[in-house]
């Protein structure tokens, strides 16, 4: 049974659509990413698991009991979640002791027992010197620390994380983000973790659900995520991409300005007659003179139209000869082509991916 | 799931309950009392024409009009230089100039007043006795009883709203907008004019309006001064509709025009400010450098000093003076030096000791109770936790416009009649001052819980607290000092509300501000000095004690105004 599901959830404010459809269902344990750009509706997803709003369509399950509905919803001190907020929210008013051991002592757990659990949180997050300090005496990194071990050390049912990450600064990020999955690995708590940043939803996550316009776009594990986009916005979401969009006559794909077999494209056979793929720009290679070899490989002449020395690689972008279409790739330090210099450009079409949905 | 009950439902309830109960029925009431006939309950307008058929009541009207305008352009002339100095030049002494404006600003007016009739009296006042004894001449040269004398006085108590609404503009307009005009080629004057005062010029005039309307709706110094003279102002004419035989009727219908004037004029207040001019003004100032004045910088100061020592320092002197004699005409002199005014009021004047605790316990009721709504209603406000909050936010706002008097006969006409027949209780000026004052709660409270993230509470809650212990474990520990900083500001004009308490004081109720009215009647100066110099020793105590508890300037804040 899932720890936690979501069917055919919808939020509305007034008259402007936030959240629509959102069908999801995480197991437990599992560590789950919304990620999708601003205004998306992710906060208001997690807003409506916490109990903090009401939908307006659909239904919210723990453990198989409705917890929300557009009627009634349990009010969130009854759900035994723990949530991180994008504020942190770290009172003020009370030591960082006192904040951690807020949620036990409410649990009416014996003094001994609160001790032990502070201890031993407090020594995870590695801020057991700084118990009896107050908030604002703590630097932002360690402010995180006290607002998860706040809400892990309840042990709650379910944990949300609303961009727990985005006050901080880009080295911080990159630690605390490791910190949040190493703390995932050790209590193993179902997770719903906001964010508009892909890798952090890449490295923490065991699933990611790509919202967009309030609906989901696609929910899998990073890895097919990034090489199995299934629809253009995802493609463009997660990582860079070029869009190849053509038409399928027969067996042949004709582009703009060139046309190619279609028989090693994947799923072939099921393409649909208007088509774009999504290509990544390490899948597109460069060559001074066409290679030999592998004649299933696209082999297109071109040239290369801009180019951008970044250190750890050169950044292309290259085009067909006779075609509009500007293709971007990645490319080793060494791999050097002048600007204008014609080039073989060399695509495996069995890394095209095909993709859904309009140019935006 | 089975349905819960939303507690919050109960207490919205018993809020609009509280709210109808102090604001919309005595407006109501006071409506509905000025159109009907006061022996039929028939609707007429034969009130109206009464109010105002005859051109003595007219002329009292046109009178406050007067009056209101004169002290405003007063108001100016001290409050412009004496702020622009302070907050934009190297002028010495800003320090004291700020702490005199505070003494200024809470100083009751009535009481100045007094100390100005010790001071300008036509023979007897002190400046008066100077003039004829450095020129010999018979007659003095300032007669306080005019309504020259009335303007005067009344500015000199209400120059600090202008005073804080301009500084508090000026302060936030960087030197970088001036400089770019200097660069431009603008002069220091030029400059001024065309730049700085524009930006501030919203400002201003909201502060000029505000002049205006706390003029209008003044009881106390037209009652000392206005009368004597033998001319009338609308609040002046109102008392004398409720001598006996007290006609409320014709008294509400007098009192409305005084109400839509001030409607009026708070919303083209509102309007000039929230219009794209002072979003300039409100922002963050950039970095700030002094003007420097060179030797005008003494001139400037002792203008201020000037104007402050009208205020402040001579009358205080004045008074207490007079507070310490056994008679005051006879001057500073150790034979005439006395603390017998104070214990006889205290011990064996009738009503004068009851007073003083009247006053400090109404007004300590008055404020917890305006306290305690406005935390409740700017919560549910601002968290818009039920429909129609709103609402609420409103109500709790309306009493802003309604001037005190006003107030009061609205109260009198919806409470002094049975069945509550609350004239003449504690309750009904508890309950006033409650009403009169929560404006001042409620925005002061609405800032503060604005100024908390809501994601304070869902903490507590997710974790497992409710709604109560998240408002006890953190919002009331969070807004802890500023809400004692907004008790004590409505208990600091609570306990020297006059014009409210004029209409709705009983023989046991007496406040004492009201004492204070009835020993000027009674023409016993020592005595009244002993009493207005206790009211200003216990303000200033109060105010200091404040200062220490919850910041500095907790009084001058513009936010509030
Ligand atoms: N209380 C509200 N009233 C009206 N509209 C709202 C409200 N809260 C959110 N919205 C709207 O709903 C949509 C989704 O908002 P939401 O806060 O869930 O976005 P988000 O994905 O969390 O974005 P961000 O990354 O910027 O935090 C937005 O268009 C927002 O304007
Ligand atoms: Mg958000």
């Amino acid at each position: 049974m899932s720890k936690l599901s979501l069917h055919g959830l919808g939020k509305t404010f007034g008259r402007s659509v936030a959240v629509a459809d959102v069908d999801l269902a995480l197991a437990p344990g599992e560590f789950v990413s919304l990620l999708g750009p601003s205004g998306c509706g992710k906060t208001t997803t997690l807003r409506m698991i916490a109990g903090f709003m009401k939908p307006t369509a659909g239904r919210i399950a723990m453990n198989g009991g409705t917890i929300s509905d557009p009627s009634d919803m349990v009010p969130p001190e009854k759900r035994g979640m723990s949530m991180i907020f994008q504020s942190y929210a770290i009172w003020p008013n009370m030591t960082v002791g006192e904040n951690v051991a807020f949620g036990l002592k409410l649990r009416k757990l014996p003094t001994a027992e609160v001790k032990r659990r502070l201890d031993k949180i407090l020594a995870v997050v590695r801020l057991d010197h700084l118990v009896d300090r107050y908030p604002a005496e703590l630097s932002g990194g360690q402010q995180q620390r006290v607002a998860l071990a706040r809400a892990i050390v309840i042990e709650p049912e379910v944990l949300l994380l609303d961009e727990p990450l985005s006050n901080l600064d880009a080295s911080l990020r990159e630690e605390m983000r490791s910190e949040i999955r190493r703390l995932h690995d050790e209590f193993r708590i179902t997770t719903v973790y906001v964010t508009h940043d892909q890798s952090e939803a890449m490295v923490t996550s065991d699933r990611i659900v790509v919202m967009n316009h309030g609906r989901i776009e696609q929910v899998a594990d990073p890895v097919s995520l990034y090489n199995r986009p299934r629809t253009r916005f995802v493609a463009g979401f997660i990582g860079r991409t070029n869009f190849l969009d053509g038409r399928l006559q027969g067996d042949t794909l004709v582009f703009p300005g060139f046309t190619v077999p279609a028989a090693r494209v994947p799923d072939a056979a099921a393409l649909p007659a208007e088509v774009s793929f999504s290509l990544r720009p390490h899948d597109v290679h460069l060559h001074r003179a066409p290679p030999a070899g592998d004649h299933a490989a696209w082999r297109l002449p071109g040239r290369v139209v801009e180019r951008a020395f970044l250190g750890e690689h050169w950044d292309y972008v290259v085009q067909p000869d006779g075609s509009s279409l500007r293709l971007r790739t990645t490319t080793a330090p060494r791999d050097v082509h002048e600007a204008g210099a014609p080039v073989t450009i060399e695509i495996d079409p069995t890394r095209l991916v095909a993709v859904t949905g309009s140019a935006e | 799931m089975k349905r819960r009950f939303d507690p919050l439902i109960l207490l919205w309830i018993v809020l609009a309950a509280a709210l109808t109960f102090l604001v919309v029925n005595p407006l109501l009431r006071l409506i509905i009392t000025s159109l009907e006939a006061a022996d039929t309950g028939a609707w007429t307008l034969a009130n109206y024409v009464s109010a105002y058929g005859r051109p003595r009541y007219l002329q009292a009207l046109y009178n406050s009009l007067m009056l209101g305008g004169a002290v405003t352009v007063l108001c100016l002339v001290f409050a412009l230089p004496i702020a622009w100095a302070v907050s934009r030049t190297d002028m010495p002494g800003k320090g004291a100039i700020r702490l005199l404006v505070l003494g200024a600003f809470i100083t009751p007016p009535y009481l100045g007043a007094i100390g100005w009739i010790l001071l300008a009296g036509p023979n007897a006042g002190w400046l008066n006795r100077a003039w004829m004894g450095l020129t010999g001449a018979t007659e003095g040269l300032f007669d306080i009883y005019s309504f020259a004398g009335l303007t005067f006085i009344i500015a000199i108590y209400s120059f600090p709203y202008l005073f804080i609404f301009t500084s508090s503009a000026l302060d936030v307009v960087s030197s970088e907008m001036e400089d770019a005009a200097n660069i431009l080629g603008a002069g220091t004057i030029r400059t001024m004019a065309r730049i700085t005062l524009p930006m501030v010029l919203p400002a201003i005039i909201g502060g000029a309006i505000v002049t205006f309307l706390e003029t209008i709706a003044l009881f106390g110094s037209p009652a000392l001064i206005a009368i004597p003279a033998r001319f009338n102002v609308v609040t002046t004419q109102l008392l004398q509709f409720f001598s006996p035989p007290v006609r409320t009727e014709v008294a509400a219908a007098f009192a409305i025009p005084l109400l839509l004037i001030t409607v009026l004029l708070f919303a083209l207040q509102r309007r000039l400010i929230s219009r794209k001019g002072f979003v300039a003004v409100t922002g963050k100032g950039g970095e700030r450098r002094l003007i420097e004045l060179g030797p005008w910088r003494w001139v400037m100061l002792g203008y201020a000093f000037l104007v402050l020592s009208m205020s402040v320092l001579l009358p205080y002197a004045a008074l207490s003076q007079a507070a310490l004699s056994r008679a005051w005409g006879r001057g500073w002199r150790l034979d005439n030096l006395t603390l017998h005014n104070f214990s006889y009021l205290l011990f064996e004047h009738a009503t004068a000791g009851r007073s003083v605790l009247n006053s400090f316990v109404y007004a300590f009721s008055a404020a917890c109770l305006a306290i305690f709504l406005s935390l409740a209603i700017a919560y549910i406000v601002a968290r818009r936790l039920l429909p129609f909050a709103g609402v609420l936010g409103f109500l709790a706002m309306a009493p802003f416009v309604v001037p005190g008097i006003v107030l009061a006969i609205a109260f009198y006409a919806a409470y002094a009649p049975p069945p509550l027949a609350l004239y003449g209780t504690g309750l009904i000026l508890i309950l006033a001052f409650t009403t009169r004052f929560l404006p001042i709660g409620f925005a002061n409270a609405s800032a503060a819980i604005r100024g908390i993230n809501p994601e304070m509470e869902e903490a507590v809650r997710i974790l497992g607290g409710g709604r109560l212990l998240a408002v006890r474990r953190v919002l009331a520990p969070l807004m802890k000092r500023s809400m004692i900083g907004a008790w004590l500001l409505v208990f600091i004009p609570a306990t020297r509300e006059l014009s409210t308490a004029m209409f709705l004081y009983g023989p046991n109720t007496r406040t004492m501000s009201v004492m204070l009215m009835d020993l000027s009647e009674e023409g016993n100066f020592e005595n009244l000095a002993a009493l207005g110099f206790m009211l200003l020793a216990a303000t200033i105590v109060i105010v200091g004690v404040g200062s220490r508890l919850v910041g500095g300037d907790f009084m001058m804040r513009r936010d509030r105004s």
